[in-house]
This record gives structure tokens, C-alpha cells and sequence, in this order.
């Protein structure tokens, strides 16, 4: 995956900044980010996978629906994922398609040092876009 | 005007402790915003972003008077922390981000009749043993199972119900905002994921800045009141800051949606998404607002859940009944919150929706929606400071009603973000730099105490100031604390 992130001052919650060059790597990695502010994910191992399928009327709605899709999936099954492959399409009406797997496991205290409860990820001044054929997303968690 | 603080051009000083943002601050505000601080709060406050937030509320349809903000403010997301708001129920909205995710998050304070020497010694077993009683942190699961029927009757009934599951006394309700009970709960209202989110989630404290602390009443400050609430110097009380868990996260999220497809389908033009709203006597805004009762009856019957478990701790430690320690509680006060209430607007009463996004509620003496116990005496408000300093109890004052829809601040507002917290301080040195003090904490991990770290926050003591000479609130009493449990 060619995507980075980095976290971005706030003074009560947390953002992060995403970039990568393909707009699928996009939604990756701000998963990814989002899990790596809740947990070391280098020690979340790839044993169960989740499908996830969701619909939104443009990219900012769609990037809001996928992290909290992730944020219940995580909070009601206990669970921390650290892969994720997602395949976008653009329907026939204009809306935009998500389908994804997500890879992970159970979340174990011990192992997995333990990082920031997130609340939910945030509409605020929440940005996809694309300049120069490169992808940016700018999202902030609610902590 | 010269010597003002560096970010506050276009801004108008009104007196010592008030500042407008004329609509011309930002166009599109339909009325001025006003910021209750003094020199320094509005340097911080114009340090970040939270003035642009005080703006961006104004845009709201149906705002009336003026888009305000109290002492502790800073940048939020939606509405600045610290921001309230009033919409006519004629031509206003409701706006689910001007109350958050974590819907009715809240602090209650519980008194004990124990001083601060007979606690000292058993300190930390005691601290201890809260830890073990009190689920906390990520994935933090609560003691109590929930099936659908019980966790509908909590929704519908909020401490009441968990009374009645056996923790807590029935006399707890007389001293909970709304008698413990949200008007309006309508359990159809909240979906199937929050549900199954809230089903183990009753009696956890959460992790971020949720906290229970262990206090003393170092100093009183208006002792005819003090006496009332029943608080007296070295008298030792317990603090705690909790809010809704999933089941507000998720009620949030679900009605972000919905309110997203209501902007689109009336246009309307927001500076921010996350201010999304529907005009209330909607379908959309009454769903909310109903579904929103039910995440406020969850939040404090988890507060109730958690006190119930301090008091157990407290009665195994001194061999007593809690009843017979003076485990009284004084009050339980939301911070996060929306709701219809009546106000005097242009000298006709009003029912307004007031939405306080950390900010807390600060009625006067006589005012209808005060508990029967304390209506004499005006509101008790409960203000969380930071865990190496101070926190307050303020009452409720008659100003507050014409100055800020009956509202007051809710904490000391953080200053400094959780990764510059992080960088600059040590979890164990501040740990160990506590105890030297006399305050033990404990905290399932070093990185949180240096996030919530004194030095993250503001001066707690400033900014209750502020409010007394605002004429919002009036101190009563100022605590210290103890023993400190994060999540």
C-alpha cells in the first residue's frame, strides 16, 4: 500500500492528513491511521476478515460512512483490523460504491498497547480530493 | 482597540468579560456570536479555531439572540466546545453537531460524611478497588448485561431503571437534572446498531478524559450555599465524568446521516458539514430529539451504575453502609445536550431548543426545572478541573438566564492537543510527580496521563472566575483532588 499519514494538531480531538495515489489506496489508508491511533496495529495479526459494503452520494459521505462502519464493527465485535482492500465503483445514478475486507483480530490488551478510544470519525472539515495525481484526505476523530 | 489579543481583530469588546464577533466577522452569520472571557481565555481562544466555530453556528437557521460561547472554550468539531446555542421551535433546527457524539456526557459529584485524614491512609486500596469495580478504558465493557427489553426500559427511564435494578437509592433521582429521567425518549427512535452497541456498555467509564477522582472540599466559597449542598472544608467527595459509550456514538452517527440528506434536500448552505440539522417539528428533528432523550437516560444511568460501585467500595474500606458514610449524592448535570426548554426572549416566553456542547446548564433559584431539594437555593453545577489542580461547584445565577440562555462553562477547556501533550510529558514522571503531592492515579496507561496531563488544560480557577464575574455562575466551593482513576 502507497498510502501515508500523519497526525495533525487538534486542540480536543485528533486529525489526521492521508495522501496516496490512488483514491482506493485513499480509503485504506485512512483505516489504517484511524486503527493506528487505537492500537499498535503492528502486532494485529491477519486471522478474520469482515465484508464490508456501503453506498454514499460523493466521497466525503463515503469516507465518513466507511471509518464508522470500521468504528462499529471494531466496538461491537471487539475487534482491531490493520489490512484493508477496497474496490470502489461510481453507480449509475452518481452515487459511489464501497466493497472492502477488512483483516484483524480480537482485541487483546496485552498485546496490542492500547491507544485512544475513538468516538467516531468526524464531518468536520472532513476533505477527499485530488491535485496533481495525487489523493488527500483530511479527517478528524472525535476522542 | 489597542492591547487586544493577537487573533481578535474584528472583534468587539462589550465589557471586562464579554466579546462580540459582529456578523460581519464572517458573512453568512445570521446574528453575532459573544465569547464570556477575560484577556487570556480569548488569547487561547483565538489561538485556534474555536472563534471561527462561534461564527459558523450563526449561520444556523432560527438561531436566536446570539451564538455563544463560555469561558472553557476551544476548538471543537461542529460547534466549538464550550459553544451554546437557542433555536425557535418555530423557524430553528436541531443540529446533532451541537451536542456530539458522546451525547450527555456528564459529571455527578457524590459526598461522603468522611474527612480528609480518615481517607488518606487507606487511600490507595481504596483507589485500588475502584479500579477493579469500575470497568474502564478501550473496549471497556460494562458489568451490567442489557438485553433489548432492559436496555429499552433505560432509554425510556434513565436512572430510574437502574435504580431499580438494585444500584443506587430511589432518593438519588430528586438530585439528578430532570429528576433523572430525559423527557421524550423514544426507545423505536434509536436504531439496531446502537442497540447492540449499548447492550454490555452499561456501567463503563470510557477512557480520554472520563475520570473518577477521589476529592476534598479544600476551600468554601459561599458558605450559606455550601452548607445547603452539604459541603464543608476537608469533607471528602467523589467526582465522576462519564458519558452515553456507544450508544450515543452511534445515535450520532445515524442521525449525522439523516440530517446530511435533510441540507441536501433543502439546500441549505453550512460553513460545516458536521452542523447539519433539520428544522425542528420535522420528522428528522423529532426522531432525534427522541432517540437523543434515550442517549441522555443511557448516560446518566451509567453514572448511576458507576456511583454505585464507588459507594461499594467506599462501604467495603470503612466497614459502613454508604448510608451511613453520607454517600448523599449532590448532583448529576450534562454537558453535552440539546433540549426544548423555556426562555424570556424580547420579554415573551419562548420554547426554545438550547443546544450546550460542553457547556452546562446554571438555572437560578425558583426556576421551574431546579430539583425540589435545591430550588431555594439555584442549580448546583458540577465543574471537572484537571487532576493536579482544582475542580469547582458553582450554583446557578439569575444573569445567566438573559446572558446566556441559563448556561455556564463545563470544565477547564483543553489548551494544549493530546500529541503535543504526549511529546512534551512523561506519563510516569507526571505520575510520580502527583504522588509527590498527595494525589495517586492510576490509569491503564502512562500515554493517557500525559494527554490529560494539568498542563494540557487551562486554569480551571481563571475560567470559573470568569463565569462569577461574567455573572453566569457563583463559586461555592473549590476541591482537590485525592486519588485519580482514568480510563
Amino acid at each position: 500500500m502507497s498510502a501515508t499519514f500523519h497526525t495533525i494538531e487538534h486542540t480536543a480531538d485528533i486529525g489526521v492528513e492521508v495522501e496516496a495515489a490512488i483514491i482506493t489506496e485513499l480509503y485504506e489508508g485512512a483505516a489504517l491511521a484511524m486503527f493506528s491511533l487505537m492500537a499498535d496495529i503492528s502486532k494485529v495479526r491477519h486471522s478474520e476478515t469482515r465484508h464490508i459494503v456501503l453506498e454514499a452520494s460523493d466521497s466525503v459521505e463515503l469516507m465518513f460512512r466507511w471509518l464508522n462502519e470500521l468504528i462499529y464493527t471494531s466496538d461491537t465485535e471487539g475487534m482491531l483490523f490493520s489490512e484493508f482492500s477496497v474496490k470502489l465503483a461510481m453507480l449509475s445514478d452518481g452515487r459511489m460504491a464501497l466493497e472492502a475486507d477488512a483483516c484483524g483480530e480480537p482485541f487483546d490488551e496485552a498485546r496490542h498497547s492500547p491507544g485512544e478510544e475513538i468516538k467516531a470519525a468526524t464531518y468536520h472539515e472532513m476533505d477527499v480530493s485530488s491535485l496533481d495525481g495525487r489523493w488527500t484526505a483530511r479527517i478528524i476523530f472525535d476522542v | 482597540m489597542d492591547g487586544k489579543p493577537t487573533g481578535t481583530e474584528g472583534l468587539r469588546r462589550l465589557s471586562e468579560y464579554e466579546w462580540e464577533l459582529p456578523r460581519d466577522f464572517k458573512p453568512g452569520m445570521r446574528v453575532p456570536g459573544r465569547v464570556f472571557a477575560d484577556d487570556e481565555l480569548m488569547r487561547l481562544a483565538a489561538g485556534d479555531r474555536a472563534l471561527e466555530q462561534v461564527a459558523n453556528v450563526a449561520f444556523l437557521p432560527g438561531i436566536v439572540g446570539c451564538s455563544l460561547a463560555m469561558p472553557d472554550i476551544h476548538w471543537g468539531y461542529g460547534f466549538p466546545i464550550g459553544g451554546v446555542a437557542a433555536f425557535d421551535e418555530k423557524d430553528g433546527v436541531v443540529s446533532p453537531g451541537g451536542v456530539g457524539f458522546d451525547i450527555s456526557c456528564g459529571v455527578r459529584l457524590a459526598l461522603t460524611s468522611l474527612a480528609r485524614d480518615e481517607v488518606k491512609p487507606r487511600l490507595a486500596s481504596l483507589l485500588a478497588d475502584m479500579a477493579a469495580n469500575i470497568p474502564r478504558g478501550l473496549g471497556g465493557r460494562g458489568r451490567i448485561s442489557t438485553p433489548e427489553k432492559t436496555l429499552r426500559s433505560v432509554f425510556k427511564s434513565g436512572a430510574k431503571a437502574v435504580i431499580e435494578m438494585g444500584y443506587g437509592r430511589a432518593e438519588d433521582l430528586e438530585r439528578i437534572e430532570g429528576g433523572g429521567i430525559a423527557p421524550g425518549a423514544d426507545p423505536s427512535k434509536v436504531s439496531a446498531r446502537a442497540y447492540e452497541r449499548g447492550h454490555d456498555q452499561l456501567g463503563s467509564l470510557g477512557s480520554g478524559n472520563h475520570f473518577l477522582e477521589v476529592q476534598y472540599v479544600e476551600k468554601v466559597l459561599k458558605p450559606d450555599v455550601a452548607e445547603a449542598f452539604g459541603l464543608s472544608e476537608g469533607q471528602v467527595v467523589v467526582m465522576l465524568h462519564s458519558g452515553s459509550r456507544g450508544v450515543g456514538h452511534q445515535i450520532c452517527t445515524d442521525y449525522l446521516d439523516v440530517m446530511d440528506s435533510v441540507r441536501r434536500r433543502l439546500g441549505m448552505d453550512l460553513p460545516d458539514r458536521q452542523l447539519s440539522c433539520a428544522p425542528l417539528g420535522s420528522r428528522e428533528a423529532s426522531d432525534y430529539l427522541a432517540a437523543l432523550a434515550c442517549a441522555a437516560n443511557y448516560a446518566v444511568g451509567n453514572r448511576q451504575a458507576l456511583m454505585h460501585w464507588t459507594r461499594t467500595a467506599f462501604e467495603k474500606h470503612f466497614g459502613a453502609s454508604e448510608q451511613s458514610l453520607g454517600m448523599d449524592l449532590l448532583f448529576d448535570v450534562s454537558h453535552n445536550i440539546a433540549r426544548m426548554e423555556t426562555h424570556v426572549v424580547d420579554g415573551r416566553e419562548a420554547t426554545l431548543c438550547v443546544h450546550r456542547k460542553g457547556a452546562t446548564a446554571s438555572f437560578p433559584a425558583g426556576h421551574p426545572s431546579v430539583p425540589a431539594k435545591y430550588r431555594g437555593i439555584g442549580q448546583p453545577v458540577i465543574i471537572p478541573g484537571d487532576m493536579g489542580t482544582h475542580s469547582y461547584v458553582l450554583v446557578g445565577r439569575e444573569e445567566s438566564m438573559s446572558l446566556s440562555f441559563g448556561s455556564t462553562c463545563h470544565g477547564a477547556g483543553r489548551v494544549m492537543s493530546r500529541s503535543a501533550a504526549k511529546k512534551k510529558i512523561r506519563g510516569e514522571e507526571l505520575r510520580a510527580r502527583l504522588e509527590k503531592e498527595g494525589i495517586l492515579v492510576m490509569a491503564g496507561k502512562p500515554s493517557l496521563l500525559a494527554e490529560e496531563a494539568p498542563e494540557a488544560y487551562k486554569d480551571v480557577s481563571r475560567v470559573v472566575d470568569v463565569c462569577e464575574g461574567a455573572g453566569l455562575s457563583t463559586k461555592v466551593a473549590m476541591l482537590t483532588p485525592m486519588a485519580v482513576l482514568k480510563g
